[in-house]
């Protein structure tokens, strides 16, 4: 660990890199390895879901990487691009009407490239609350110019909730690498990285646990394996590597235990919300058949990202400033 | 690389960046053949949808059909249609036929029939305008009479998805939402069907293609 101290930022961020590279690389040479061996139908399917999950975690890691090494402007463009992508998914999911047309635009077109560009810029007072706050009162009088009364509460509420999650959550992220603590500069990565492997970890234990705990399903419509034991497990686990990794971040370890279990948990609850959404939308799986419209699973991928980055963001925000 | 060529990319690359411009193949592999694709029709925005769905290989030999009146308005607008999607130009409806210089009265399906001689595959909507409801309305007899004069031509039916909420009648800027365009099965050739009967026989296999997508 003392040497590890004695390097660089800069040095520290990349051999992060290096080690998270090499551990995808690894992964990838055992599964092709696997990949040669005969497999029965079942055991196939387990093999292709298992390597979309690997490219989806190697896009993502190259995602971030791109982020660091280049600096402010390309990490905001990249999860500007990003952002646009889950929204455009998850208004295909929607049914919106020809009156929400302009709504849409100023969602696609306006508030989407402003919400990024003050992230870029760390303008973080307008950035918290120009959604939140002005979106949330400009988009219904959009729609309301759109001329049609029909189901005017709900189409606006799912535009507007589309914003909240696929754009504001969203931009939470590149704020995180962006975000200057004190004694704490360019380390954004750090803290990033730290989410990202809350989050993960919360997911993977919750799941392993619902197998194990063969419980009740909280919410049986809305999903299978969800309960609330097994989310509590896995919140704990995220609690703990969180706690492990504060080495890495500026929080001290009991802070670090805590936001860790906030994030994890969040994360994982943003998770049931999809799946409710896409019961609603009548979507059963997302990505690996085909389904109508060419979606292709990324709003799946980003949601818990987009539920506990901005839990994690104003979280650390608040401790550091109290 | 020319500027239509060029162009032509950097259209193909916005349609997918704002719809997904999918194409799905179920029956008929994307083939270099001669073919007439026939489609639903709601939007303008449907001619650049299906042809961003075809491979880049075949965009070159299939020609889009598209209305004058609307596609020639603006210089732009004739530039894309005849630089990039080498477009057919035809007359809607039969105002055509009474021209102000009192001139005989082209048959609407001449040009095609020119295009079709000269090897080339189209792209049409057999129901004429673009429709409104969710429900193609009935196919034109275009299409009939097409499939008479070149029975080896496959005629290839296409279910597009969702475009119409892309962009509506009336607006101009599109809003990002994934469509798809499936392409299904060549329609069978029967000798001795009339051509009403033809003409409902095609529109169900487009209709089929909704439920597959």
């Amino acid at each position: 660990m003392g040497a590890l101290r004695d390097l660089a930022v800069r040095q520290q961020v990349a051999l992060l890199f290096v080690l998270l590279f090499g551990l995808l690389g690894a992964a990838g040479l055992w599964s092709f390895f696997r990949s040669l061996r005969p497999a029965d139908t079942t055991e196939h399917l387990k093999r292709v879901q298992r390597l979309r999950n690997l490219r989806a975690l190697s896009m993502g890691s190259l995602l971030f990487w791109v982020c660091w090494a280049s600096g402010a402007f390309v990490s905001t463009l990249l999860f500007g691009v990003v952002s646009f992508l889950a929204l455009r998914e998850y208004v295909t999911l929607t049914h919106t009407r020809r009156g929400d047309h302009r709504s849409l635009l100023l969602a696609f077109f306006v508030v989407l490239p402003f919400q990024y560009v003050l992230v870029g810029t760390r303008h973080y007072d307008l950035f918290m609350v120009f959604i939140p706050v002005y979106m949330f009162l400009a988009i219904p009088v959009v729609s309301a110019f759109g001329n049609d009364p029909e189901r005017f509460l709900e189409r606006t509420a799912k535009i507007q909730w589309g914003i909240m999650v696929c754009v504001y959550g969203l931009s939470h992220a590149p704020a995180l690498l962006l975000l200057s603590l004190p004694r704490y500069n360019d380390r954004g990565p750090f803290l990033v990285l730290y989410l990202v492997a809350v989050v993960v970890t919360a997911q993977l234990v919750q799941r392993k646990a619902t197998g194990w705990l063969q419980r009740q399903p909280s919410a049986p419509a809305i999903s299978h394996s969800f309960s609330a034991r097994a989310w509590l497990i896995g919140a704990f686990a995220a609690a703990w590597v969180g706690a492990l990794l504060y080495w890495a971040t500026p929080l001290q370890p009991i802070p670090a235990l805590l936001l860790g279990f906030v994030a994890g948990g969040s994360g994982t609850l943003g998770e049931l919300v999809m799946k409710a959404l896409k019961r609603d939308a009548g979507v059963r799986t997302w990505g690996a058949g085909a389904s109508v419209t060419g979606a292709v699973g990324l709003l799946d991928r980003v949601a818990p990202l987009c539920f506990a980055a901005p839990v994690f963001f104003h979280a650390t925000r608040w401790h550091f400033s109290a | 690389m020319t500027l239509p060529q060029a162009a032509g990319l950097l259209l193909a690359f916005i349609a997918r960046l704002v719809t997904g411009a999918q194409g799905h193949w179920y029956g008929s592999p994307p083939k270099a053949v001669q073919r007439i694709y026939f489609a639903n029709h709601q939007s303008h925005f449907d001619l650049v949808l299906i042809w961003a769905a075809l491979p880049h290989e075949l965009r070159a030999i299939t020609r889009p059909i598209a209305a004058r009146d609307y596609w020639t308005k603006t210089p732009f607008k004739a530039w894309i249609t005849r630089e990039i999607f080498n477009a057919v130009y035809v007359q809607r409806g039969r105002v055509a036929e009474q021209d102000a210089h009192g001139a005989e009265p082209e048959d609407p399906l001449e040009p095609l029939m020119e295009a079709l001689k000269a090897g080339d595959s189209l792209v049409i909507f057999p129901e004429g305008t673009r429709g409104s409801s969710h429900e193609p309305s009935a196919f034109k007899s275009g299409l009939f009479y097409l499939a008479q004069a070149y029975p080896d031509v496959e005629l290839i039916p296409a279910w597009i998805d969702n475009v119409q909420r892309v962009m509506p009648k009336g607006e101009v800027v599109p809003v990002p939402i994934l469509c798809s365009v499936t392409f299904g099965a060549p329609l069978a050739r029967t000798d001795a069907e009339s051509k009403g009967d033809f003409l409902a026989r095609a529109r169900a296999a487009v209709l089929a293609l909704r439920e597959v997508a």
